[in-house]
């Protein structure tokens, strides 16, 4: 094929073109493009007024130099000039610049819907279609403002082409997804449900999107299109592959139109009407009969269609959740696709099956796979599809398989990617606690998991294994047993030494019996890691050392001789050194009963939803997870593995849910927490966890102060952070003139309302400063950085 | 930081959404590159850094799905070209293979055995076919015929006023 342009090819476009392509090195690749940006610029510039054609042909050189990603910051005025052509192609380039190139100038804006307004309204259909593919590609809350009104009427004007139509539909899709506020529904809602119905297939295509969108934020609006999209679905798939004529693809009729439809449907729950519900139900059930009839056709094209109509049948039929019948089907047919030989079908055939575990009709014949999926686990070449069959795995998972699924679960642990190791900790830990009825099992688990995947092992992980260990009984003398022997290993993992060192001192005495773990030998077990370990862990065992003092005073002085030496007591970490000194003279002057006292076993940990379940959460986001857990705590009711204290499981399922943040309900959890200085309130995105008060995040006005005490002796940094906001400060001060500026910015995914900020002045300071307004920046990318500037005059 | 923190809050309650189209060459050049959620330039860049290394370091034989941060990614190779699409959580993997694969098919009829260098010499005719397929992300024409009815039509335009200049 020639390599030159087709059609009223711009002949100096594609030598240009050809000359960059050609250029040997970066540096002449940038010589050559500043070259051609001076020429355009001195033609743009010029005293005679270019043509038309020039114009294209120069707006089309800078898009293209931009494309290639270099910075330009000229061409607009010439492009939207372009607009007011009557030339076609001269539009088209014209407003491909624009909706590339988007500028925010008012000027230019103006110029721009102006244009565009004046295409509207030409009654000239491909100029129509341009202008509103234009708003469809910018969807500034401008071209909201200005044409949000209009697109409806277009979009439901008998007169309107069927082309319009379509671009109609999906440019007011766009603006409503920018602005919904602008979009007010009125008389056209019901007549775009009647799209539906539409003859020509391709504007049903269009309408679709918009419906769907439209009926997620105004169900009762448009629940009129169930039935409609029911008759039009059944329709179709009962159609002869030659009805559609060109909108069948490879056999497979109306193929995007079907998954658009049942998507459509996914929106509502069943129809409650008998006579749609019979139909939707056959209708699926003879999606699922295509399945297993042979293929019309080789092409991989033909299989796609289908089963891409297959599986969003399937996501359908999940999310009824009332066709036991039809979630079995569906059970089996992924089941078959396990085996096939496309990976891509294997794939989605795991990633489908995880949402069937969730649903009590199929959990059971979701786990007539598990040896198919272990397998999968180990012997699938693509990473992807291994870590499907993971979470397929984790999905699950119940009390009859959790033994087998964890086994599994920590051997891939040993070879699995990097990137997936903190998750798949995660889930193993979850499923161990979920799941333990023999909680020496549960301890293993985890301390197999700290060995394999030592590094992943987060905090909430390790702290909730002690936290279980101290509140059974039961399972103390084994953890202490189990422990001293993983610490034996030549190399062990930091956090194993962690956890050894904290059950150790609470429980080593229920091991101190026998002479191979007796006190001593404990000791000098976990002081020879103590040279090899950061400071927390090392803090951690100096409390381990005065807990031994208190077990076995025949350590006494053993242990007081380690902490006496220079390396301890003048250990240049204040924490370290602190608590070596204050041991030291804890065990000096205390008597027996006091040190008793003192260093009594850890009363058990009040019952609280694990963080661990949080942290999944926050890891994967809202979608991932929820269903899942949300299932799982449902169904499991109030007992968690039989006995203990536990609280009651629907606080835990009422706490899930609040901590899976859906986008209406967290908006207001994000506001109370706005002002400054009131302690966060809490979303109950996270749980308190037991440990929180040592954690690092643990937002407090503490915090507050520690911060601003550093700032004695600095100038600028970070004066506030939690997981919501980050204050900064920066101040410049000069003989008696100082000046901070604060600045606020939102750490979240979503947009902070009514954010206010004070600032209180104590007393005398008042009349020193002076107060410059508010400047506010909403930046596109969703951050509110607002500038305080504050200029004081300190009298001397 | 997680890909969604980057888009505004109005696009998280659309649950089905093609947030962009990348096409590049095995050497990394972007060919294409079409833009359904709004980002700052410097965004996009970052993306397409990152992405472009994640599926040029897939092998043949891996599947056409993978995850990357918050978004499913649906790639395909034709030739010398790499066609990657980032859709949400609950869209439709293979339909979007054959979204790929539909527009890939407008580009061959129009061209005629199109190639990159195709791609590369009339990148706004590329531009200009993507958009009479989809809008917004979303499919607005799914018959072939039609659609390239619509471009021909435009091109015909053209070649009525040069003639009717010409004469």
């Amino acid at each position: 094929m020639p390599a030159v342009s087709k059609g009223d090819g711009m002949r100096g476009l594609a030598v240009f073109i050809s000359d960059i392509r050609n250029c040997k090195s970066k540096e002449a690749e940038i010589k050559r493009i500043n070259k051609e940006l001076a020429n355009i610029r001195s033609k743009f510039k010029g005293d005679k007024a270019l043509d038309g054609y020039s114009k294209k042909k120069y707006v089309c050189k800078l898009l293209f130099i931009f494309l290639l990603g270099h910075d330009i910051d000229f061409g607009h005025m010439e492009a939207v000039n372009l607009l007011s052509s009557n030339k076609y192609t001269e539009k088209q380039i014209g407003y491909l610049f624009i909706s590339v190139l988007v500028n925010s100038n008012s000027e230019l804006i103006r110029l721009i819907n102006n244009a565009i307004k004046n295409d509207l309204s030409s009654r000239n259909p491909t100029f129509m279609c341009l202008a509103l593919h234009c708003i469809a590609n910018v969807g500034s809350r401008e071209m909201a403002e200005a044409f949000a009104s209009e697109i409806p009427r277009i979009l439901v004007a008998g007169d309107t082409m069927d082309s319009v139509k379509q671009s109609a539909a999906l440019c007011l899709l766009r603006l409503y997804k920018t602005s919904p506020d602008l979009v007010l529904m009125g008389e056209w809602t019901s007549r775009v449900v009647h799209l539906l119905n539409d003859q020509h297939m391709g504007v049903v295509t269009a309408a679709i999107s918009l419906i769907t969108c439209l009926s997620q934020k105004n169900p009762d609006e448009f629940k009129t299109c169930v039935s409609l999209a029911v008759s039009r679905l059944s329709r179709i798939v009962s159609s002869a592959s030659t009805d559609l004529q060109d909108y069948t693809y490879y056999f497979v009729p109306a193929p995007w139109l079907s998954c658009k439809l049942l998507r459509l449907l996914q929106c509502y729950p069943p129809p409650e009407d008998g006579a749609v519900k019979g139909r939707l139900v056959e209708c699926l059930e003879t999606i699922l009969n295509k399945a297993q009839e042979p293929p019309k056709s080789k092409k991989v094209q033909h299989s796609n269609a289908k089963n891409a109509i297959l599986f969003e049948a399937i996501s359908l039929i999940i999310h009824y959740d009332s066709e036991p019948n039809l979630l079995v089907r569906a059970c089996n047919q992924l089941g078959q696709f396990l085996q096939h030989r496309e990976t891509n079908l294997r794939y989605l055939a795991l990633e489908s099956m995880c949402t069937l575990a969730s649903s009590e009709f199929s959990h059971e014949a979701v786990k007539t796979h598990i040896e198919t999926v272990i397998n999968a686990l180990k012997t699938e070449r693509d990473v992807s599809v291994r870590q499907r069959a993971a979470d397929l795995l984790y999905a699950m998972c119940d009390r009859s398989n959790a033994k087998q699924i964890v086994a599994e679960m920590l051997s891939y642990l040993e070879t699995a990617d990097y990137s997936i190791r903190e998750e798949m900790v995660l889930k193993v830990a979850i499923l161990a606690e979920k799941y333990a009825v023999d909680y020496s099992w549960y301890v293993d688990t985890i301390l197999n998991l700290i060995r394999i995947a030592g590094d992943y092992v987060s905090e909430e992980v390790w702290y909730r294994v002690i936290q279980i260990v101290i509140n059974r009984d039961d399972v103390q003398g084994y953890a202490a047993k189990t422990v001293f022997e993983a610490l034996q290993a030549p190399a062990c993992h930091e956090n194993m030494v962690k956890v050894g060192g904290y059950i150790l001192g609470e429980f080593g005495n229920l091991i101190a019996g026998d002479p191979r773990s007796s006190p001593l030998v404990q000791f000098n077990l976990l002081h020879s890691k103590f040279h090899l370990c950061s400071v927390p862990t090392r803090a951690l065992l100096l409390s381990a050392y005065i807990k031994f003092i208190n077990l076995f005073p025949e350590t006494k002085a053993t242990i007081q001789e380690v902490l006496r030496c220079d390396s301890q007591i003048r250990n240049s970490d204040v924490e370290l050194q602190q608590r070596a000194v204050e041991y030291l003279k804890l065990s000096s002057i205390a008597s027996t009963d006091v040190l008793a006292t003192v260093l009594e076993e850890m009363p058990p940990f009040p019952e609280r939803e694990s963080s661990i379940l949080a942290k999944l959460k926050k890891k994967k986001g809202p979608g991932a997870v929820s269903v899942t857990e949300l299932e799982d705590n449902k169904r499991e009711g109030g007992e968690l593995n039989g006995g203990g204290d536990r609280g009651p499981d629907t606080a835990a399922m009422a706490a899930s849910n609040a901590s899976t943040p859906s986008p209406s309900a967290d908006l207001l959890g994000i506001r109370s927490a706005a002002p400054v200085g009131a302690p966060p309130a809490s979303t109950g995105s996270l749980l308190v966890d037991v440990f929180s008060e040592a954690g690092p995040a643990a937002p407090s006005a503490a915090v507050n102060d520690d911060g601003f005490l550093r700032f004695v002796c600095k100038n600028n940094g970070v004066l506030f952070e939690n997981q919501l906001l980050q204050i900064g400060i920066k101040s410049e001060y000069r003989q008696n003139l100082g000046r901070m500026y604060l600045f606020y910015g939102n750490k979240t995914s979503v947009q902070f309302a009514s954010f206010t900020t004070t600032v209180s002045c104590p007393g005398d300071l008042q009349s020193h400063i002076l107060f410059v307004p508010l400047c506010s920046e909403t930046k596109p990318s969703n951050r509110i950085t607002q500038w305080k500037a504050i200029t004081s005059s300190l009298s001397p | 930081m997680s890909l969604t923190t980057h888009f505004p809050l109005c696009f998280l309650f659309s649950l089905f959404q093609m947030q962009f189209m990348l096409l590049f060459s095995r050497q990394g050049k972007l060919r294409l590159q079409k833009w359904y959620v709004p980002l700052s330039d410097k965004e996009k860049k970052k993306i397409t850094r990152e992405l472009v290394q994640t599926v040029l370091a897939r092998k043949p034989k891996m599947c056409s799905f993978l995850e990357w941060r918050d978004l499913k990614i649906v790639y395909k190779r034709y030739a010398s070209l790499y066609f990657c699409c980032a859709i949400e959580d609950q869209d439709n993997e293979l339909i979007t293979l054959e979204i790929i694969h539909r527009y890939v098919e407008l580009l061959d009829k129009y061209f005629g055995s199109v190639c990159e260098l195709d791609i590369i010499f009339n990148f706004e005719k590329a531009y200009f076919i993507l958009d009479e397929f989809l809008l917004g992300g979303e499919a607005q024409e799914t018959s072939k015929k039609n659609v390239l009815k619509a471009i021909e039509q435009a091109d015909l335009l053209q070649e009525v006023r040069h003639r009717m200049k010409s004469k």
